[in-house]
């Protein structure tokens, strides 16, 4: 057994788990955040997308281990209490979900898109999305949240400043 | 997944040490390794990580070379403002690899290490006459590839940096599987002062030049100069994605165009 730490949404975290548990199964079994969801486990779907040390990673190819000492982002942690994070936001008010299962993944990839990319054309968040699927083939109205996802977080910046 | 041990090495020299145990493994981004363990086809007693060897990672120029680091993710040297300066090529085949999540935990290392015969990363560096640094020596690109998952690399060696001479022109253009982005074929082409080197990927069981395409674009830098029929489907692989006849069609197609868009 290893004992693996990390900072889970701003929440430091400790589990004894054997070496070959994946990431996911860590944040999902260990900890109860079922937000992160497995499709494919074969890094294909990208249901499981979180962000590892601010950059997005699929979960289901990552070990438990491998994340010792890092900081995790997942689903659960975008909104702030009661309000929705303006990307969460923007999938609903836009019918960017059918089923849902793909939703997580799609959200927490769109986030790390924007975070380098302030104001991604249809083009670019089509090309981003390459590693997330949706069986439900909802991908239009996908596109169109993550593009008002976009312009919602700009105006967010904005307002910080 | 079997069970296995874990340990992180603080650098390469570390690195080499563990891995001295029987049957044991690196990992570098596990973007091959992990899917392999999950399905059985990898048993590894003790798993060595590279991630926190800080002496595998980076990117540096000099005057005649690019060199960067075994550990450097495919994203890294995708938005590098100097990889783009040195050989913009070479970072467009990396932002080319998989998909984003991929790119930021896969490392050029670990691709050319694995030299899965539709890795992109083995084209750039055999057409690039790169030289792969090992923790025991150099090895010229043209003597690194062995074939199918193959490579000169021997038991306990690892790869810890890639030198890249520079290139007048480059470019590299790849036919990809629409669902994995792997190269159904992929051509490098580079332009040297005195010599042209033209690498193929996915096409055939391994990574291989074609020095017939190689003289012409020597005598005449021009899509033109690429002849179909120097690259036959005998060599190719032949699958439910393409045919050989038809991969080495591609690999005229991807030639022409690669030397048209090399810059």
């Amino acid at each position: 057994m290893a004992s693996v730490t990390i900072t889970v949404n701003g929440q430091k975290r400790t589990a004894d788990v054997e070496p070959r548990t994946l990431l996911v199964q860590l944040l999902r079994e260990n900890h109860g955040l079922t937000g992160t969801h497995v499709g494919c486990d074969t890094s294909q779907c990208g249901a499981c997308v979180i962000h590892v040390n601010g950059k997005s990673v699929k979960a289901c190819t990552m070990l438990a281990v491998q994340a010792d000492g890092a900081s995790v982002t997942t689903i659960e942690g975008l909104a702030d209490g009661a309000t929705l994070h303006p990307m969460q936001e923007a999938f609903r008010d836009n019918h960017g979900l059918q089923c849902g299962f793909c939703t997580p993944g799609m959200v927490m990839s769109a986030v790390d898109l924007v975070q380098h990319n302030a104001d991604p054309s249809e083009q670019e968040i089509r090309d981003w999305l390459e590693g997330n699927i949706c069986r439900c083939t909802g991908y239009h109205n996908i596109v169109k949240s993550v593009k008002a996802g976009a312009a919602a977080m700009r105006k967010t910046k904005t307002k910080k400043k | 997944m079997y069970s296995f041990d874990y340990a992180r090495a603080k650098n390469a020299k570390d690195a080499a040490k563990l891995l001295a145990k029987k049957e044991a493994k690196v990992v570098a981004g596990g973007m091959t390794l992990l899917p392999t363990m999950k399905q059985r086809l990898a048993k590894p007693s003790l798993l060595v990580d590279l991630a926190a060897s800080k002496d595998l990672k980076g990117i540096k120029k000099a005057a005649k070379a690019l060199t960067i680091g075994a550990m450097t993710t495919h994203a890294e040297v995708a938005h590098s403002s100097v990889v783009k300066g040195a050989c913009a090529a070479l970072a467009a085949l990396a932002e080319g690899i998989g998909d984003p999540q991929v790119r930021n935990r896969g490392t050029i290392g670990g691709s050319i290490a694995n030299n899965d015969p539709a890795a992109d990363y083995p084209a750039a560096c055999l057409a690039l006459g790169a030289t792969i640094v090992t923790t025991q020596r150099k090895i010229p690109a043209d003597k690194f590839f062995k074939g199918m998952f193959e490579t000169a690399l021997k038991r306990n060696e690892l790869v810890t940096a890639i030198q890249f001479p520079m290139a007048e022109k480059a470019a590299y253009i790849k036919f990809p599987n629409p669902a994995s982005r792997y190269a159904i074929v992929g051509v490098f082409v580079a332009k040297f002062k005195d010599e042209v080197r033209v690498a193929v990927t996915g096409a055939g069981p391994g990574v291989f030049r074609v020095p017939a395409w190689e003289e012409a674009l020597a005598k005449k830098w021009s899509a033109d100069a690429i002849a179909a029929g120097a690259v036959k489907a005998a060599d190719m692989n032949s699958d439910i994605h393409a045919t050989a006849e038809y991969r080495a069609h591609l690999c005229a197609v991807m030639a022409k165009r690669a030397v048209a868009a090399a810059k």
